[in-house]
């Protein structure tokens, strides 16, 4: 009846050591592979944000770019405008982000499937759009924003790949941790209703639209704050890095990885980052590939790569409490 | 005013080819319900098909250009016609039975690999017409010049949907295509083959697609492998503004968003050109989901 | 005191009047059967107090509130749960979880007590899981808590969907047809079920064509065809009732 489940400590003591071999990483691996491994952090991170949306909820949402972008032109702005250290602009960065993905999605958070995918698609356009033609005065352009401030977080100068590999990654595992909590509960459940069928969610008892909104805004969020960072490594914030073509990314990530599962987004970021750097000659065939394997995925795994686990809940304690009812003659075919 | 009608016979231009588009994801969705994402991608191979045909054939002297660009085109539509059968077959016949948002992700898988597969034969810079084909002259008219390139585009989109038009209503197989849109369990069961009337969908819709990628190609003179993304979306529009599945409304739509967007490129800012559609079709879709010509209907519960 | 009362409902989709100036009443504790030929409307009409349809004109008074044009969830919240005629579970989700999707409308965790999992939130679980399995065990489910929905039979299925809405604490439950694809064993256990329920004191509304299963349950009837109420009253009026005899004449459902 129970799955075989490892044991706790033997749980704890494999994370302590992948945790001690991740520390030790950047100074094993140089510079190169160290910023590989960031990017790779970072393509997690929205991947994960965007599994809030796109994987538990099952909101088709490709218009993730955008959220990104208000995160990472938030902490250029405030950088290039007034000084703000970038680091400290996240807060905002994030918040900002929430609240346009507030304001977009809820007049379009009742559209079904594939025209959510299509309006989407307009708002990541518009947002680039916006930018290119330099809006408010504020974003540069095409060419888009330098950032000269230096970075630092309680005085420590981050400039190094390896001071942003443990920036980076310590945010990916709060990131890990927290939605995994999110996962078991009652929000993350909801989520999952609404996924499998949003009007029998609705005639269940929940507030179908609350929730949805409640994803694209949370999605929203880490996405701004992951900007941000973003901002910081690059330097350099321009149009070209919120496109279509990223969403559509990070949109492979999650669904090949395996919506709704956390492992599984998290190889989806492995592979999509890590290959084409693997396979070098292969990078101009990279999107063509990922083309093809999302018709090869739906076709005979559309699960993804690693499908989402099952939820575990500790029924013992009141299982047999109960009276049995009248209709418990009714027998289950084994 | 002279500056006024000037952009709209360049709206109507440009508004033929948004149509052609449009009718192409009209009829998938009214047969499938589903968003042929890869369609922008069939319009874009048959514009850059069409270029490479010119450019061996047409260059070569043989036939004399008009001729040579009528041969090809009816060339193009076939080819775009058996692309589009493949595409049905291999990305969304085997996700017939499975969910409708595993299918969307197939369409747009497919679109993803052939927008990338064209950039990878052709390069990704802009690619140009031959111009010894494209016709420079223009027509004066009530003081007006406006260029032959125009109006014989706009002549040849409508000359399509009319013979599309005509094709669905007056003929049997036409019939058959309405009666799977409109229910595909009676349809079968009035002994239509259905497979037989989607696999047709699809080759109708890119056929014309691909001849609006040549018309395209001719009138600007030349063509990018994105350029399906863009141009798809904004046919997508139109089928949305004349309600999806509805093939006049289409047609209607496709004319109506290449006008309102030269009018406002013109008057408004050419820059926000692209937003404005996308705009367009986000409010649409907000207050009028089922088109301008469409009837809201209620959920099945 | 009626707990549910319907004045002079009416829907229409386009010119056709699914649902005609219909009005009712549930009186509290009552089981009420609502019988007609297909297509006479019923289940419009269960949308329409479920807050799935909004009605064109006339209202829903539930417990002495206008619940007329509320969205469905806020109905649930206020105390009127549903099945549905073609079932709509979780497929893809547990049978615990199923009914855990009942149990949510009375939790309060929000997003930041289901992330960061304060001892509240722990607390409110467990009362939950102990509700989920109770509401399991009432139907006799309890030990498929961990099946797949969709693994289970067709009849189990219906059950479930009663556990779920019994989860949410209702003070009505609105049944449309329970009995439907369930053999004569599982039809008697679910009219004991029902009748169960109705002891615990949550009034009944349901859909059934069933005439067997419907005349042994109900204490009132309420007829309809095409859309507007023909008849109510006992089982044994309607019963022989010309104009509910013709309404049924030449159709598959026998009276």
């Amino acid at each position: 009846m129970i799955p075989p489940r490892l044991p706790k400590s033997a749980l704890r003591a494999a994370m302590v050591m992948a945790g001690a071999g991740m520390l030790a990483l950047p100074h094993l691996l140089g510079p190169y592979w160290t910023n590989l491994l960031n990017d790779m952090g970072i393509y997690a991170i929205l991947g994960l944000s965007l599994n809030i949306i796109l994987g538990h909820c099952g909101l088709f949402h490709m218009g993730h770019a955008a959220f990104y972008a208000v995160g990472a032109y938030t902490a250029a702005i405030l950088s290039t405008r007034f000084s703000v250290p970038i680091l400290w602009s996240m807060p905002l960065s994030g918040c900002l982000a929430g609240l346009f993905a507030l304001a977009v999605a809820r007049p379009i958070i009742h559209l079904r499937g594939d025209y959510l995918l299509v309006v989407t698609i307009g708002i990541v356009e518009i947002v680039r759009i916006a930018l290119v033609n330099n809006i408010f005065g504020l974003t540069g352009g095409s060419n888009g924003l330098l950032i000269t401030e230096p970075i630092s977080i309680f005085g420590y100068e981050i400039f190094r790949p390896a001071h942003f590999y443990y920036l980076i990654w310590s945010m990916a595992a709060l990131t890990i941790l927290l939605f995994y909590m999110l996962q078991n509960s009652r929000f993350g459940r909801a989520l999952n209703y609404i996924k499998q069928d949003d009007l029998a969610a609705e005639g269940s008892g929940i507030n179908t639209a609350h929730y949805k909104l409640a994803a694209f805004v949370l999605g929203a969020v880490w996405a701004g704050l992951i900007g941000a960072v973003f901002a910081a490594k690059i330097e350099t914030v321009s149009p070209q890095s919120f496109s279509f073509s990223e969403s559509v990314l990070y949109f492979a990530i999650v669904i090949l990885g395996g919506a709704g599962s956390i492992p599984g987004v998290l190889l989806g970021a492995f592979l999509i980052t890590g290959l084409p750097e693997i396979f070098r000659e292969w990078q101009h065939y990279r999107l063509f590939l990922f083309g093809a394997a999302m018709v090869i995925m739906m076709i005979f795994r559309p699960q993804g790569l690693i499908p989402p686990g099952r939820r575990h809940y500790n029924v013992w304690p009141y299982l047999g409490s109960f009276p049995r009812g009248v209709a418990s003659r009714n027998r289950e075919p084994r | 005013m002279l500056e006024l009608i000037q952009q709209l016979t360049n709206g109507l231009a440009v508004g033929g080819i948004y149509a052609l588009i449009a009718l192409g994801y009209t009829m998938v969705y009214g047969v499938l319900k589903l968003i042929n994402f890869a369609h922008g991608e069939l319009f874009t191979l048959g514009s850059y098909l069409g270029m490479s045909l010119l450019v061996s054939f047409a260059l070569a002297g043989r036939l004399s250009p008009p001729l040579a660009v009528l041969v090809i085109i009816v060339l193009i539509i076939g080819l775009s016609a058996l692309s589009g059968f493949l595409l049905e077959r291999v990305a969304y016949r085997p996700l017939r039975q499975s969910n409708r948002l595993a299918a969307v992700v197939s369409a747009l898988g497919a679109s993803i690999f052939l927008q990338n597969a064209i950039m990878l034969i052709y390069g990704p810079n802009y690619q140009v017409y031959p111009s010894q084909i494209r016709l420079t002259i223009a027509v004066s008219l009530w003081g007006l010049n406006i260029p032959m390139m125009r109006i014989l585009l706009f002549a040849a989109s409508v000359m399509l949907m009319i013979a599309l038009y005509l094709f669905i209503n007056k003929t049997k197989t036409g019939t058959s295509i309405r009666a799977v849109a409109t229910d595909q369990g009676a349809a079968k069961l009035m002994g239509i083959d259905v497979n037989r009337v989607i696999s047709l969908v699809f080759m109708i819709g890119p056929g014309l697609g691909g001849a609006a990628g040549m018309l395209l190609g001719l009138y600007y003179g030349q063509i990018r492998y994105d350029m399906g993304t863009l141009y798809g979306l904004k046919a997508f529009t139109a089928a949305i503004i004349g309600g999806i599945g509805n093939i006049p409304g289409a047609m209607l739509g496709g004319i109506l968003l290449g006008v309102a967007e030269a009018i406002g490129a013109a008057y408004i800012s050419p820059a926000w050109k692209d937003a404005f559609a996308f705009l367009v079709l986000i409010i649409i879709l907000i207050f009028r989901p089922t088109g301008l010509l469409g009837e809201r209907a209620a959920d099945k519960i | 005191m009626d707990i549910l009362r319907l004045n002079g409902l009416s829907k229409r989709f386009g010119g056709l009047v699914a649902v005609d100036d219909v009005s009712l009443q549930v009186e509290e504790g009552g089981i009420i059967g609502l019988i007609g030929p297909n297509g006479a409307g019923k289940t419009t009409l269960f949308n329409l107090i479920t807050g799935n349809y909004r009605p064109d004109e006339g209202e829903v008074i539930f417990s002495g509130q206008n619940i007329t044009g509320l969205l469905p969830h806020r109905i649930v919240e206020l105390g009127v749960a549903r099945t549905f005629q073609n079932i709509r579970l979780f497929q893809e989700m547990s049978v615990l979880e199923n009914v855990l999707a009942g149990c949510h409308c009375r939790l309060r965790a929000g997003l930041l007590a289901s992330m960061f999992h304060p001892p509240s939130q722990k607390r409110e679980e467990r009362r939950a899981l102990e509700r989920a399995i109770k509401e399991l065990a009432f139907v006799g489910l309890e030990t498929q808590y961990a099946n797949y929905a969709k693994n289970l039979a067709y009849g189990s299925q219906r059950l479930l969907e009663i556990a779920r809405a019994l989860a949410s604490s209702p003070r009505l439950l609105i049944l449309d047809e329970p009995a439907g694809g369930m053999n004569d064993q599982e039809t008697h256990n679910l009219l004991a079920l029902i009748r169960t329920i109705r002891d615990l004191g949550i009034s009944i509304l349901l859909i059934e064509h069933d005439m067997n299963l419907v005349m042994k349950l109900c204490d009132r009837l309420v007829v309809l065809e095409y859309g507007a109420v023909i008849a109510t009253g006992v089982p044994g009026e309607i019963k022989k009732n010309p104009r509910v005899i013709e309404a049924y004449l030449g159709t598959e459902d026998p009276l």
